[in-house]
């Protein structure tokens, strides 16, 4: 059940991968969008690279979770599953796998924008990709979560966020602290400490939102 | 046919302030075909998703082939295919990928799709994204969902609706056809007489409430029941 | 009182738990607060022999089971004498605690009179904490046994929550600026009760947006446990997060002679927070049964509409 919702998350973000290019768009604008605030001083934008990279991702995410329903609730292509019948924590696990591949690629395609804007590379690129993925996680979770609730209602581009920022901030804290270490250096080794946070909040979310699912789609 | 497949007894269910249905009892007998009868706004669709279990009944009860309406929703859904108002498809997907993705789902093997498309005619569309089809051909492909689904009970909300004159035949052949495998139907339509020409028994929706049933062959020979004066459907 | 005339049945017997919630409140204030009162004024000791430690523990738990006995067994409807007795209380032990955290007590040694603001700081991260708490088992409850009374409680502790959690950002602003110079500090416990009012804004939010009532306090109830579960680690991240600078903490009022404002305060604000718990959650119940009515009698309906 879960290959099969799989499958069918996979078809459909590959159909709609335009769309993953103009969020893409939107989250480098964002970012460049930040080093205004800043002014062109390359030690601070570099200081606060982590910190301007997770935030075009956490805004990015909030167009790019609202999306992956909009094929389900068009046609209610969700009810139509929900009464085949398929399982709906399959039918979640499905799309939040699906949301966090789409938000890992998301941002590690917003790096090398950090890199060049910001001066902030780093040669620990695995390790860069581990906290994005991370990272990305926590926002899969209760993003997809949530994402299916406000689908379902008016207003829905004001609530998702309002909801979701909150609830992340332990996550967005910890990936920023986690990158901001990878990029600017780790005397202490603090480093392992984030990553075990970040794990934490993953493992914590992913069940029990998971848990919560069925009572979110189900009239 | 014989034991009751469906026992409802007085479904009620609101959307906000308005009761779509405010007590509606019956009986449906196991292998019959069934034609649900009503104005628009008497019920008929709500009626149709609350026995599919898409949504719950604010008051009331009924068992479908004997499992609970509420509490053996899993059971009910297994054996239960609607074809809705909605219908349920993604626009980027082709025909052939959203009876596959369905398939998927209920654990056939994606072989059985094509077949499927072809006996509602849409062989040559197969491969062509649902956002390019008419209403009808989307009509057609949902309607293919039903039969994949191999259902015990078929639930039918206007599948006559937005269909050409082919379309009309087509629906009788299935009818009649899954009838003859044991099915039992339920056809909402406004096509009276094509509906009774199929339905062994009839039940006619007012304001979400039963107000005749019967059967079939009375519909078409007896006075449109009704409000005084009024002329119908 | 004329609504008793609607609700007479409910009204005339009073209601067993009211009594039983009266008396733990009494056990607890007497053992929180008179007994401190007497042994400093009078030199009375009054505490049955009893540890410091089992006193303490006493008023707390005698205070939360009487609070949350007042807000169960509250029958949601019938007369409001008890929410205007728990309103008057409150509103004495509230005037109890200001005059002596204003006039009594001694200003404190390092930070004089700003810190007077803790008399009240404390005793509302208390209860904004319990009011939280409170919520999430309703949500929890309402998820597992779907009765209303628990979606109208939880309604009215978050509303109430917030409310206090608003409070307390403010509080804490108003000690910061003269303090440290700056109207945020980012304090771990202030910077999670910002992410908390902020979470449960949200869930207020949502309630508004939908329509239909059961979805709606199916969907605030998964929204209130998940906000809850992560107010523990929101904390832990912040305080990690803020002890690579500078750790600036609250003070803690320890010693005696700031505990009688502090406990009169705490008494004054749970009663207060309980009172509009039950109020709010009686206009939410008062809601509900509008929106739950029954379908109409099959003479009086026209097409299907309530009449």
């Amino acid at each position: 059940m879960l290959i099969a919702a799989l499958r069918k998350e996979m078809l459909l973000q590959w159909r709609t991968r335009a769309q993953l290019m103009a969020v893409f768009v939107f989250g480098a604008a964002a970012l460049l969008l930040f080093s205004f605030a800043v002014g062109p001083v390359a030690e601070m934008l570099r200081q606060f690279s982590a910190g301007f990279l997770w935030l075009g991702l956490l805004l990015s995410s909030t167009l790019t979770l609202a999306e992956s329903y909009h094929a389900e609730m068009e046609n209610h292509a969700l009810e139509g599953l929900l009464l085949l019948p398929a399982n709906p924590r399959a039918l979640y696990y499905g799309k939040a796998i699906a949301n966090w591949i789409q938000l890992t690629i998301l941002g590690m395609a917003l790096v090398p924008v950090m890199v060049i804007l910001y001066d902030a590379g780093t040669t620990r690129i695995v390790a860069l990709f581990f906290v994005v993925a991370l990272g990305a996680a926590g926002l899969s979770a209760p993003g997809t979560l949530y994402a299916a609730m406000t689908a379902q209602v008016r207003s829905r581009q004001t609530l998702l966020p309002l909801l979701l920022f909150p609830l992340i901030v332990p996550a967005l804290l910890a990936s920023v602290k986690a990158t901001s270490l990878i990029v600017l250096g780790d005397p202490m080794g603090q480093l392992k400490s984030w990553i075990s946070l970040l794990v934490a909040f993953d493992a914590i979310y992913w069940s029990l939102c998971g848990l919560l699912f069925d009572r979110v789609v189900e009239e | 046919m014989g034991a009751n497949l469906i026992e409802a007894e007085n479904l009620a269910r609101r959307y906000g302030r308005r009761w779509a249905l405010a007590d509606v009892s019956f009986k449906v007998r196991s292998g019959s075909v069934v034609m649900v009868a009503g104005r628009n706004g008497s019920g008929k669709s709500t009626l149709f998703r609350l026995l599919s279990t898409a949504i719950r009944p604010d008051r009331g009860k009924a068992t479908i082939g004997g499992f609970e309406l509420v509490r053996e929703r899993e059971d009910i859904r297994r054996t239960t295919a609607l074809l809705s108002h909605y219908s349920y498809l993604y626009e980027s997907l082709t025909a052939r990928e959203n009876l596959s993705v369905a398939a998927d789902h209920l654990g056939k093997p994606r072989s059985v799709v094509m077949p499927l498309l072809e006996r509602v005619t849409l062989a040559q569309r197969a491969d062509d994204p649902v956002s390019t089809f008419s209403a009808g051909m989307r009509k057609r492909v949902s309607f293919a969902r039903v039969l994949l689904q191999e259902p015990t009970l078929a639930l039918l909300d206007e599948p006559y609706g937005q269909l050409d004159p082919e379309g009309f035949l087509l629906v009788d052949e299935v009818v009649r056809e899954l009838k003859a495998k044991g099915t039992t139907v339920m056809l909402a339509t406004h096509q009276l007489e094509r509906g009774a020409n199929l339905a062994d028994d009839v039940i006619i929706l007012e304001a979400g409430r039963v107000q005749w049933t019967g059967k079939a062959s009375d519909v078409l020979t007896r006075e449109r029941p009704g409000k005084a004066g009024g002329t119908a459907w | 009182m004329t609504e008793s005339v609607m609700t007479s049945t409910q009204t005339e017997k009073r209601n067993p738990w009211n009594a039983i919630a009266i008396a733990l409140l009494f056990v607890a204030i007497y053992f929180g607060l008179i007994v401190t009162v007497a042994d400093q004024y009078m030199n009375a000791d009054l505490s049955f022999g009893l540890p410091l430690a089992v006193r303490t523990l006493t008023a707390v738990l005698g205070g939360l089971l009487g609070a949350v006995i007042f807000l169960l067994g509250d029958r949601l409807e019938g007369s409001t004498s008890t929410i205007t007795l728990l309103l008057v209380v409150a509103v004495v032990f509230l005037i109890i605690g200001t005059y002596f955290g204003l006039y009594v007590a001694p200003p404190e040694q390092f930070m004089g009179e700003v810190q007077r603001i803790m008399y009240v700081h404390v005793p509302t991260a208390w209860n904004a904490l319990l009011a939280m708490t409170f919520a999430f088992a309703c949500a929890i409850f309402f998820l597992f046994n779907g009765d209303w009374k628990w979606d109208a409680l939880m309604e009215g502790s978050i509303e109430v929550g917030v409310v206090l959690a608003f409070l307390l950002c403010c509080q804490g602003a108003i000690w910061a600026k003269p303090t440290w110079g700056v109207w945020w500090d980012w304090d771990p416990r202030l910077t999670t009760t910002a992410v908390l009012l902020f979470a449960f804004l949200g869930i207020l939010a949502l309630r508004k947006f939908v329509d239909d009532p059961v979805r709606r306090g199916v969907w605030s109830s998964v929204a209130t446990i998940i906000a809850y579960v992560d107010v523990p680690i929101v904390y832990f991240s912040v305080r990690w997060w803020n002890s690579l600078h500078q750790l600036q903490s609250n003070p803690n009022t320890v010693s005696k002679p700031f505990w009688i404002p502090l406990r009169a305060n705490a008494f004054g604000i749970l009663l207060l927070m309980t009172a509009f718990i039950l109020l709010r959650a009686r206009v939410a119940s008062l809601r509900l049964k509008n929106e739950l009515a029954p379908p109409p009698a099959l003479l009086e309906s026209e097409l299907g509409e309530v009449v």
